[in-house]
């Protein structure tokens, strides 16, 4: 007996040799960390990407994507994992390693457009013929609407539904910061529940048919139509939402580290290109480049956007006057 | 004593057996079976091309290589270390012997996700060593190293708390026989005692195992979800299951309940022997050892 375990064990340890002697270190690679759901879109690119910079210098390169939640994902970059590059879909989170000295202040201006490669914005998903007619924002905060959103407080996803709703509310004849309050706090009453992200979401609204309209990313309503079917439900354009903007930044501290700041710098670069424009746009995220916006005109229907920086003056004051506590998130909760 | 309880137990009505014997398989069924079912259910939700084709994705297949290779890599400390602790803690007395045996158990009392956190604030970027092993590009989190270690530290109390009262039980006796009749460390070790303690040992490997490969929360914190390089079966269940790819999200999970399965069949196959070798103990033993 004692004989079989012993082999046991030289087997175990034999396996683990050989696993560990497996990887190889041989080209460059990057390290892209990104949000949840922009594993379709990096998915496509990364290729296309390996494609132009073997065909510029002959190198071959290796993409390494890391998704989760974006939050947790810059927490883990402030940890320490080695991103070279950051592809987030909120200001405030590049924000956030500006803060801790990784990425640098002004990240938005290294790249054109804000550092945004493409945008999108918050558009209402309903019940297939949409039996409630909703049409826009007000008809969001009648009585009896069940309305489907992520958590303002903690998601992304849910931070935009609900600048949206506010920015409309200020935009209104007469609206200022008091009317948006009692509008945005109108819609989050009829919300019977807060989903925990953009994908509980679409799942509580989709799989688990609570709620009679879902607010998300306008991309999001494409990716359920290919899992969940194109007839279920129906896409509404409200009259005026936000330009979702999704930043992406060098992580200095690692490309200096690493000596991958030229490899990082092409990789983000690419984004703009014809190719990477066309991309975002299959994926249903609206280009920035004109030609490639024409070319799929269709598909993104004209709609008024205002963006953080004009209505809130940027993330780094929606943020704290919102999503911090005692910001007017909590003022909604606590008065309710 | 036994003859009381067994004729107690004959006392309750029989509508009140059954029903309780019901309520009982019942809430298994209803807890276990239909829930695994329901998983290989979804998995083959869209057919078998589509489940193997879940499986035979390299983010997958990479995932379950990773999730044996840090199993097989955490069971040998776990066994070198469960087997020196539960022999200082049977065969020795010493101070602070009590302390001992809380810290063992302390992985099964912290919640996994602060285990992760723990090892995030003594080698993250920020944390106490972080300086230091970013000088020396020493990569403990967000790499397997880092993995390696939270698994280390969520599985370490099964062997330990299995070998402990096993060996506490069976005394020192046949060690000291052993010693005074000549034998070296090892002999001893490899002849009396490891022989004495094999099943134990080996349930204890099972449940180690069996938890080393479905850890989720601790590993998340430190994997840093790079796909294709630190992405375990169950973190790859949940990343995909996100992205709407239910058959690839249980294709993966089935994976993990079959593996769930043999430890159970090895479990079950492990209890048997080691009941019966009691019983052939006690059988053997003079009886002033049968108490």
């Amino acid at each position: 007996m004692s004989g079989s375990i012993r082999k046991l064990l030289a087997g175990a340890l034999a396996t683990g040799w050989m696993a560990a002697a497996l990887p190889v270190f041989a080209q460059t690679s990057l390290l892209n960390v990104s949000y949840d759901v922009a594993r379709d879109f990096y998915r496509d690119y990364n290729p296309l990407f390996q494609k132009y910079w073997k065909e510029k210098t002959g190198a071959p390169i290796e993409i390494k994507q890391s998704h989760a939640g974006s939050s947790k994902q810059v927490r883990a970059v402030a940890d320490g994992l080695e991103a070279d590059v950051v592809t987030m879909n909120q200001a405030s989170d590049v924000d956030f390693l500006a803060d801790k000295g990784l990425v640098a202040r002004d990240y938005a201006t290294k790249f054109p457009d804000n550092a945004s490669p493409y945008t999108s914005t918050m558009v209402f998903i309903v019940r297939k013929g949409n039996p409630k007619g909703l049409r826009d924002w007000p008809d969001l905060v009648e009585p009896g609407v069940q309305v489907i959103l992520p958590h303002p407080k903690n998601t992304g996803n849910g931070r935009y539904s609900y600048l949206a709703a506010w920015g409309y509310a200020l935009r209104q004849p007469g609206g200022n910061d008091g009317t948006a309050l009692e509008f945005v706090g109108k819609l989050l009453k009829n919300a019977p529940l807060f989903a925990s992200g953009g994908r509980d979401a679409t799942t509580t609204f989709m799989q688990r048919k609570i709620g009679d309209v879902l607010v998300s990313f306008e991309s999001e309503a494409e990716l359920i139509a290919r899992e969940f079917g194109k007839g279920e439900f129906d896409v509404i354009y409200p009259s005026l939402s936000i330009l979702a903007e999704f930043p992406v930044a060098i992580v200095e501290k690692v490309v200096n580290k690493k000596g991958t700041r030229k490899e990082a710098q092409a990789y983000l670069e690419h984004l703009w290109s014809k190719d990477g424009q066309e991309n975002a746009a299959q994926n249903y995220l609206r280009p920035r480049d004109a030609g490639v916006r024409e070319k799929y005109a269709a598909q993104f229907p004209p709609i008024r956007t205002f963006s953080v920086d004009e209505v809130f003056g940027g993330w780094s004051r929606a943020f704290p006057a919102h999503f911090k506590d005692g910001g007017s998130f909590d003022q909604i909760y606590q008065s309710k | 004593m036994s003859h009381v309880v067994a004729r107690r137990a004959n006392t309750e009505p029989r509508w009140l057996r059954l029903t309780l014997t019901a309520v009982g398989l019942g809430f298994l069924f209803l807890f276990l079976a239909v829930p695994l079912v329901a998983v290989l259910f979804q998995g083959f939700a869209k057919g078998w091309r589509a489940y193997l084709d879940g499986l035979a994705h390299p983010d997958a297949l990479h995932a379950i290589g990773l999730t044996m290779f840090i199993a097989a890599v955490a069971l040998p400390f776990n066994i070198a270390f469960g087997v020196a602790a539960s022999w200082a803690v049977s065969k020795f007395d010493f101070r602070g012997k009590s302390l001992l045996i809380t810290l063992i158990d302390l992985p099964f009392a912290i919640s996994p996700v602060v285990a992760g956190l723990i090892f995030l604030l003594i080698f993250g970027a920020q944390g106490l060593f972080g300086p230091w092993l970013a000088e020396h590009d020493v990569k403990i989190v967000f790499a397997l190293p880092g993995m390696i270690i939270v698994t280390l530290f969520v599985t370490f109390p099964f062997v330990a708390r299995e070998l402990i009262p096993l060996m506490q039980a069976q005394g020192k006796d046949e060690e000291e026989a052993a010693v005074s009749l000549g034998a070296s460390g090892w002999q001893m070790f490899f002849r009396v005692t490891l022989p004495n303690i094999r099943w134990g040992l080996l349930y204890g490997v099972i449940l180690a195992n069996a938890r080393a490969m479905g850890e989720f929360g601790a590993v998340s914190v430190v994997s840093g979800h790079i796909r294709g390089e630190t992405n375990t079966l169950p973190l790859h269940v949940e990343i995909v299951y996100n992205e709407y790819n239910v058959v690839g999200a249980f294709a993966a999970a089935s994976v993990l309940a079959l593996l769930a399965l043999v430890t159970l069949a090895l479990k079950t196959l492990v209890e048997w022997k080691m009941r019966q070798e009691i019983r052939e103990q006690r059988a053997e033993l003079p009886p002033e050892r049968t108490e």
